[in-house]
Formats: C-alpha cells, sequence, structure tokens
C-alpha cells in the first residue's frame, strides 16, 4: 500500500515496543536474527526498570541451599494460589539461566567473598516450602534494576539495534487474530510514523499513574495494555494491583524491600514491631500485600504516628540497626533519598514510611512464550507478543513477591524476543490498507489545538482519577465504593472526549501526550474498578472489607475484562494448578 | 512560600514566546523543583515543556540549569533553591547541547559520543557460557562509582572543555562509561577502546577543571576517574601492549 501523506514508514521483521528490560532483553535476543527495531516513548536507559532496587530473585544457592522448585512454590504461594503452577516454574528455572546470561554480559553484581554472585532475603522467599527465609536475591547494591537496564543496553548497542527513542505508541495493527505493525507518533516532530512488522512485541510496563502516590514514574501510564484493550485484546487479573508497604511518606518513592531483607523492622507509633501481630514466622518479610494491610490496620486503629499538617499517620521503617557501614555498601541510593528528601540520616532515624502504588499484577494475557491470548479458550494472535510488568503469564498471580518484576521481564522478555524472532523469520509481512492506519489518526486527529475552551482539563480530570483511585480503588475495598468508581471513571471517561489541547506545536506536544496517556489510564482504571467490583472474595493485593474470606470454589480463576467502547464484560479464564493443592496462605 | 520561576523558554513555532518568562507559584519547601514546573506546566502554561520520568533521581531525565548550576529538578528542593534566591529560582536548558523546545535539549551528540567508547563488555564469550564468572569483592568495587552514573549530560553540559577548547572531546560521561569497563576485571576490550579514548578529542582533553565533579548529581568523582583512566592508558602503551586486564 501506498501510505496516506504525512505518514512516516518504516518496515522491520521485529518491532519492540517499549525499551525497559523485557523489551530490551527481546531486542537483544531477535537483533541477532531477524530485523528488529525498539521504539521507546523515553531514551531507553530512562525506562522505569532502572528503579528497580533491591534485586532479582534466582535459585543460585550461592551462599545456602536453594532450589527453583522453592522459588516457584514461594511465587504460587505469595500470589495466593492465583498464578499459573507450570508458568511459575518456567519462572524459576528461567530465572537462574538469566542471572548467568546477564552476568556474563556485564553485570556488575556484589559478590561472595569468594567472588560468586552475592545473594540476600527478600520478603516470601524461603527454603525447602516455607521453612524459613531464604538468601536468593541477586543484587547490585540498591540499583539492581538500573544495571539490568544499563547491561542489556549496552548489548544492544553492541548489536546495533534500530532504537527509535520518544516515540509514542498510538495503535497496533491488528487484522483479526493477526498483528501486522504498529503506528506511533514522534515526539520531536509531531509526526505520526508506520512501523510494519511480522512480529510485534508490547512491553510498555507498568500504569501505577492510576494513582495519585506511587513509586511509578511519569511515563508508566500503561500505554501498551490501554490500546490493545482498544482493540478489542481483554486484560487480565487487573483487581490485583500491589501497594508497596516502604514508600517515601507523601512522596511515594520507593524504599526497598532489601532494607528489611538486610535487618530492617517496621515500628508503630508505640514503638511496637508490629509485624510480630500479623505475620509471626516472617514478621516484615512477610509478603508485601500483607505488609502493606497491616500497617494500613495500623494506622486505622490508632497506632501510627501522628501525620502533621496535610500528610496523614504514618509508620516507620527502622534501619537504625544496620549500622552505617552496612547502608552504604549495600543500600546507598536509599541512604540518599532519605537524605535528599527527609533530611534524615537512616543509620540515626528512623525512616517515614506508607504504602505506595507500585505494580500490577495483571495486563495482558499471555501464554508462556509471550504471545498474546485472547482468553479462554482461543489460539494465540499471530505476531503479537507482549513481555514485562504490562503482561499477565500470570506467575504473580494475586500478588507479586518482591524482586520477581526484575525475574519476569528477564525470562519472559527473552522467550518473547526468541519467539518472536523464530516467528518473523518464517512468514510473510501482512497486508496493511489505508484504513488499518484510521483509529490511530482519528486518536490524534482529534486533539487539535483549542484555546479557551470551557469544561474540564486535562489536570482536574487526572486529579479526579488518582483521588477516586486511591479511596475506592485501594489497599482495603468495599462493594459500595467500587460500583461509585465505576460509574465515575465512565464519566470522566466521557469528558476526557472533550479535552483538547490548548499547545499547538508539533515539536515536544507534552501536553498533547499527557491527554493521550490520560486515556490510556482512564480506561486501565476503569478496568481495574470494574474487575475488583467482579471479585466478591479477598485474595493477595485484592482485599474487600465486604467479602473479606478467599473463596476458591468460586474464585480461584483468572478475570478477563474487556471494554467495547463504553461496554465493560467479564469473562474468566481456569488457574494452572498441575503442581501444588492450594492451601491456607500463612506465613 | 510563593516561589518566583524564571526559565528560559524557546519556543521554536512561537519566537516572540522565547525568552525569560517568570511564573509566580505556590510552593512547599519540601516539594522537589520537580513538583514546582509539573505544576507550571500542567495549570498555568501548558507550553511550557521539559523531560521527567522516574521524579526520584535515578533516569536522568531532567537535568537542566537551576541557579546557574546543573542539577536533577527531582533531587532539588523547594527549601534549597529559594534560600539561595530569596524565593526566587532560574532555570535554563542544558549547555553544549542544541536546545529543542524550552528545557528540552537535542541528546543524540551526547548518546553519539557515548557510542564511540563502545561501552559495552567485551569479551569473547560474553554472550556464551552457563556458568558465571568469578570477580573478587574488591575487583568490583573498582567499578561502583562509574556504574552509578545515569547518563543525564550534567557533566557534558558543566564541560569548559566542550564549551570552548575542544567542542569535540566526548566528554566526562563517555569516559566514566569507557572506564566502567577498562576497569571491569571481566573486559578485555583494553586495547579495542583505545581508538576513542586515546586521542586528542578523547581523554587527553580532559584539563582537570572539575566542574564534572561539581555538578554530578550522583555523586560520581568524575575528574578523579577521568585521570585513573589517562593513566591507565600511559601505563598500557609503556607496556608495550600488554593487557592489564
Amino acid at each position: 500500500m501506498g501510505v496516506p501523506a504525512g505518514v512516516v514508514p518504516h518496515e522491520y521483521d521485529a518491532v519492540i515496543v517499549g525499551a525497559g528490560g523485557a523489551g530490551l532483553y527481546a531486542a537483544l535476543r531477535a537483533s541477532g536474527r531477524v530485523r528488529t527495531a525498539v521504539l521507546s516513548k523515553v531514551h531507553p536507559l530512562r525506562s522505569h526498570t532502572g528503579a528497580a532496587q533491591g534485586g532479582i530473585g534466582a535459585a543460585l544457592g550461592n551462599v545456602e541451599e536453594d532450589r527453583p522448585e522453592w522459588h516457584a512454590f514461594d511465587t504460587v504461594k505469595g500470589g495466593d494460589y492465583l498464578a499459573d503452577q507450570s508458568a511459575a516454574l518456567i519462572l524459576a528455572e528461567g530465572a537462574v539461566e538469566a542471572v548467568v546470561d546477564l552476568e556474563r554480559r556485564g553485570l556488575p553484581f556484589n559478590r561472595t567473598p569468594d567472588g560468586r554472585i552475592d545473594q540476600r532475603r527478600f520478603g516470601g522467599h524461603t527454603r525447602n516450602f516455607g521453612e524459613a527465609a531464604v538468601r536468593r536475591s541477586c543484587y547490585a547494591g540498591d540499583r539492581t534494576g538500573r544495571m539490568i537496564l544499563q547491561t542489556l543496553y549496552q548489548q544492544c548497542v553492541r548489536n546495533e539495534v534500530a532504537f527509535f527513542d520518544e516515540f509514542h505508541v498510538l495503535d497496533v495493527i491488528l487484522d483479526g487474530q493477526t498483528c501486522s505493525g504498529v503506528v506511533a507518533v514522534a515526539l520531536a516532530t509531531g509526526a505520526l510514523h508506520l512501523f510494519r512488522a511480522r512480529a510485534v512485541l508490547v512491553a510498555t510496563g507498568g500504569f501505577g499513574r492510576m494513582y495519585g502516590v506511587t513509586s511509578n514514574a511519569f511515563a508508566s501510564t500503561g500505554d501498551g495494555p490501554a490500546m490493545l484493550a482498544r482493540r478489542g485484546v481483554p486484560l487480565e487479573d487487573l483487581e490485583f494491583f500491589q501497594f508497596h508497604p516502604t514508600g517515601l511518606r507523601g512522596l511515594g518513592i520507593l524504599i526497598t524491600e532489601a532494607v528489611r531483607g538486610e535487618g530492617g523492622v517496621l515500628r508503630n507509633g508505640a514503638g511496637e514491631r508490629f509485624m510480630e501481630r500479623y505475620s509471626p514466622s516472617l514478621l516484615d518479610l512477610a509478603p508485601r500485600d500483607i505488609v502493606s494491610r497491616a500497617i494500613v490496620t495500623e494506622i486505622r486503629e490508632g497506632r501510627g504516628f501522628p501525620g502533621q499538617g496535610t500528610s496523614g499517620d504514618y509508620v516507620v521503617l527502622d534501619a537504625t540497626g544496620l549500622g552505617k557501614a552496612v547502608l552504604e555498601a549495600k543500600l546507598p541510593d536509599i541512604t540518599g533519598f532519605c537524605r535528599t528528601y527527609l533530611g534524615i540520616d537512616p543509620a540515626a532515624a528512623p525512616i517515614p514510611v506508607l504504602p505506595t502504588a507500585h505494580y500490577a499484577m495483571g495486563g495482558v494475557p499471555t501464554d508462556d512464550l509471550g504471545r498474546v491470548v485472547p482468553g479462554t479458550p482461543g489460539e494465540p494472535y499471530q505476531g503479537l507478543y507482549a513481555a514485562g510488568e504490562c503482561a499477565c503469564v500470570s506467575v504473580h498471580g494475586a500478588n507479586r513477591l518482591g524482586t520477581n518484576s526484575l525475574v519476569d521481564l528477564v525470562v519472559f522478555g527473552r522467550r518473547a524476543g526468541d519467539h518472536m524472532a523464530a516467528f518473523a523469520a518464517g512468514s510473510d509481512q501482512a497486508r496493511i490498507s489505508t484504513g488499518d492506519l484510521e483509529p490511530a489518526r482519528e486518536r490524534i486527529g482529534r486533539l487539535r489545538p483549542c484555546r479557551g475552551l470551557p469544561g474540564p482539563t486535562p489536570q482536574t480530570l487526572r486529579e479526579r482519577m488518582e483521588r477516586l483511585m486511591t479511596d475506592k480503588v485501594g489497599i482495603i475495598r468495599r462493594g459500595p465504593d467500587l460500583a461509585e468508581a465505576v460509574d465515575e471513571l465512565e464519566e470522566i471517561r466521557r469528558e476526557w472526549l472533550g479535552l483538547r489541547p490548548r499547545d499547538a506545536a508539533a515539536a515536544f506536544n507534552v501536553e498533547r501526550l499527557e491527554i493521550l496517556e490520560l486515556g490510556n489510564l482512564l480506561d486501565l482504571s476503569l478496568l481495574t474498578a470494574a474487575s475488583a467490583l467482579g471479585r466478591t472474595e479477598s485474595r493477595g493485593a485484592h482485599a474487600r472489607e465486604d467479602y473479606p474470606s478467599r473463596d476458591d470454589d468460586r474464585w480461584l480463576r483468572h478475570t478477563l475484562a474487556r471494554l467495547e467502547g463504553d461496554v465493560l464484560s467479564m469473562a474468566f479464564r481456569p488457574v494452572d494448578l498441575s503442581r501444588w493443592t492450594p492451601a491456607p496462605r500463612t506465613y | 512560600m510563593i516561589l518566583a520561576v524564571a526559565i528560559q523558554r524557546f519556543q521554536p513555532e512561537r519566537p516572540e514566546a522565547s525568552g525569560r518568562r517568570k511564573f509566580e507559584v505556590e510552593a512547599g519547601p519540601e516539594e522537589r523543583l520537580l513538583d514546582v514546573l509539573v505544576r507550571i506546566q500542567r495549570g498555568l502554561d501548558p507550553t511550557f515543556v521539559f523531560r521527567r520520568s522516574c521524579g526520584h533521581g535515578v533516569c536522568g531525565s531532567d537535568a537542566m540549569i537551576i541557579n546557574g548550576r546543573e542539577r536533577l529538578a527531582c533531587q532539588t528542593l523547594v527549601r534549597d533553591v529559594a534560600a539561595e534566591g530569596g524565593e526566587a529560582v532560574t532555570v535554563e536548558p542544558l549547555r553544549n547541547l542544541r536546545v529543542v523546545r524550552d528545557l528540552v535539549v537535542a541528546e543524540e551528540p551526547f548518546f553519539e559520543r557515548y557510542r564511540t567508547v563502545r561501552p559495552f563488555l567485551i569479551a569473547p564469550d560474553a554472550g556464551a557460557g552457563d556458568r558465571e564468572r568469578r570477580q573478587t569483592p574488591e575487583e568490583r568495587s573498582l567499578i561502583d562509582d562509574a556504574t552509578n552514573c545515569i547518563l543525564c549530560a550534567a557533566c557534558f553540559s558543566a564541560c569548559p572543555v566542550v564549551a570552548g577548547v575542544n567542542p569535540r572531546f566526548i566528554g566526562p560521561a563517555a569516559v566514566i562509561q569507557a572506564g566502567r569497563f577498562q576497569d571491569d576485571s571481566r573486559d578485555r576490550g583494553f586495547a579495542e577502546r583505545l581508538a576513542a579514548l586515546d586521542r586528542p578529542e578523547g581523554v587527553w582533553a580532559c584539563e582537570n577543571r572539575f566542574a564534572c565533579t561539581r555538578v554530578c548529581p550522583r555523586g560520581i568523582p568524575v575528574t578523579k576517574l577521568i585521570n585513573m583512566a589517562k593513566r591507565r592508558i600511559a601505563e598500557f602503551k609503556k607496556g608495550a601492549g600488554r593487557s592489564p586486564s
């Protein structure tokens, strides 16, 4: 086909959208075999994988006995038995291989005295099916994610991968079940680009920006999953959203679980180590959903430290027992954040913390090769892949364990890259017609600049969304709140249609970008709230005050939420329970 | 407090909107300057643009000149800049890179120089083998400072050599990124990187002016590492090509 005037055409075998850990690993694998391009909204080195701190779990057994099977079991139990068990085993076995591969490609892991990759404790990771905490997390100071990101980027530079930096994806071209490319806007010029491809991987990361207080970057707006949802792909298990227990109070900046792995403890306003009451065996290293709920409960029952002014009550993370040497050697970034943002030295004073919106367990449903699957029953899409936080394999089930986000993106980023390269090499470029570009052209074309338009601004709608998600779709949920959230999000989505940018520039039009991002966040917020309303039980990170128990008879199944225009619908998919029988989740 | 923020604007499509513009905005002393800039952009003037992402000093997107010095807006608190300027702050784009719009500069020349040093592990078996290599904690600590670099380009902007004497100097960050591998016990690419480093636009362009060290938002002793790189290259050449690594 000829492309419409003003659209810049490209053709590759494999096109990867997103340059965090999953996208770059896939690019590294695919680039040796087929023509590969990577599109990224920010420069790859600015991707949010770089904010991951504490480590990547892998049963290397370098410092004590460990086995991938134990890691897989912890992942399944940590996910409150909603994880697909064969996939969890692939995750745990793939972790060992991926960590060694990263080391060989130059990742600067901390080392044991005898020169092997050092490992430390992390929440929910145990030896021998729950006996006691195990040292499984391989780490590079408290900048493990950044070192993974840099190592993969360096290797992609070596492979001369074609990068399209600061390109914002608008649409994926799908004809029935076959994917043939993506449409993106170049932020530097505002021009539309068409990338024809035999295989497309969506690896755009998370969408924590649905919430007002989050550890997530500005760029974490779920562009990939929202784009696929608009094309009729259902999204899986969105009701499971993780709140990390220890965000810096007020700012939401992540304070890694490794602080507790190294011996830090949480305390309430009375100085009590309150986790003793919630998780007698793992204490502060219980899985994150349990710790976050414990913090909320302490505060609700009046045992927090009193907040001042506009900021609410809080608890503290006490790392004073670690000593200056450990903090500086193993947690230097955290030490710096405390100094910069709070003016405190964590070696001398406890750190004020509150849970912060952190990670989407759910996302685009895929099989364990990264292929997008429309649901149940269903054949995978042809040439369409997803990996990393935006995908749902599912390995995290109802709650992800610490370090497993990095494990997920390296293991499944690699697998998706391998499969997409093989697929692209053996298939033909599907035809693209001018009509295929219409949804993207319509979406961006509607955003003609307009000054002085009455009505809501992007900022007022964003604030309403953030407040709703925080108040009504947060850590502890109630049916009536969720129903109100669904109604109001539908209303905000209608108002979003009336937004127009006031900025008329073509180059770096941030306002237009942010309107598009807000549209993505609103779609994902609505799907998240609706999925949470539908699930009338409590499991993992999804805690319902009105349905406080886990209900395996009705709810041991994955949710698939679909949004067609304004119509929401829910379907379900069974959980793979091939290995372990669900049991009560106690720690 | 009301903070007066003076921003150096550049609007290529509206030249009349370029130049220094002042915004007065409510700001709390504990807020990041980034929060204030976002408030200006989202609330007061949607045509004001700048890059940002992580918001806590690890992604390197929001390096800019704040009160005359390179810093990350997300690592700069209102109380600190307000104290310097009497509740007023000036914000400008990085130097030594072409301004695209407002605080957005063209990063490609910076990354192009970065790529010339072959900033990746060079080892015959880098991507092969199924066992981790050994590296002692002492060997690992040699590269600790350099691995802390986030390529924010603050040092490149501050470098007086790039600004004047030798505009084609690859810049402090590229040298740091090369040194990160030159000093890695696993790397075998020392000689291969000399093409970029051992030339007038390479390490030898550095004049020890320490501007890079003063502005590095990660606290990396940049000048010291550049001098170590110089020393290692000199030793390597004296040793008649015997690989020091």
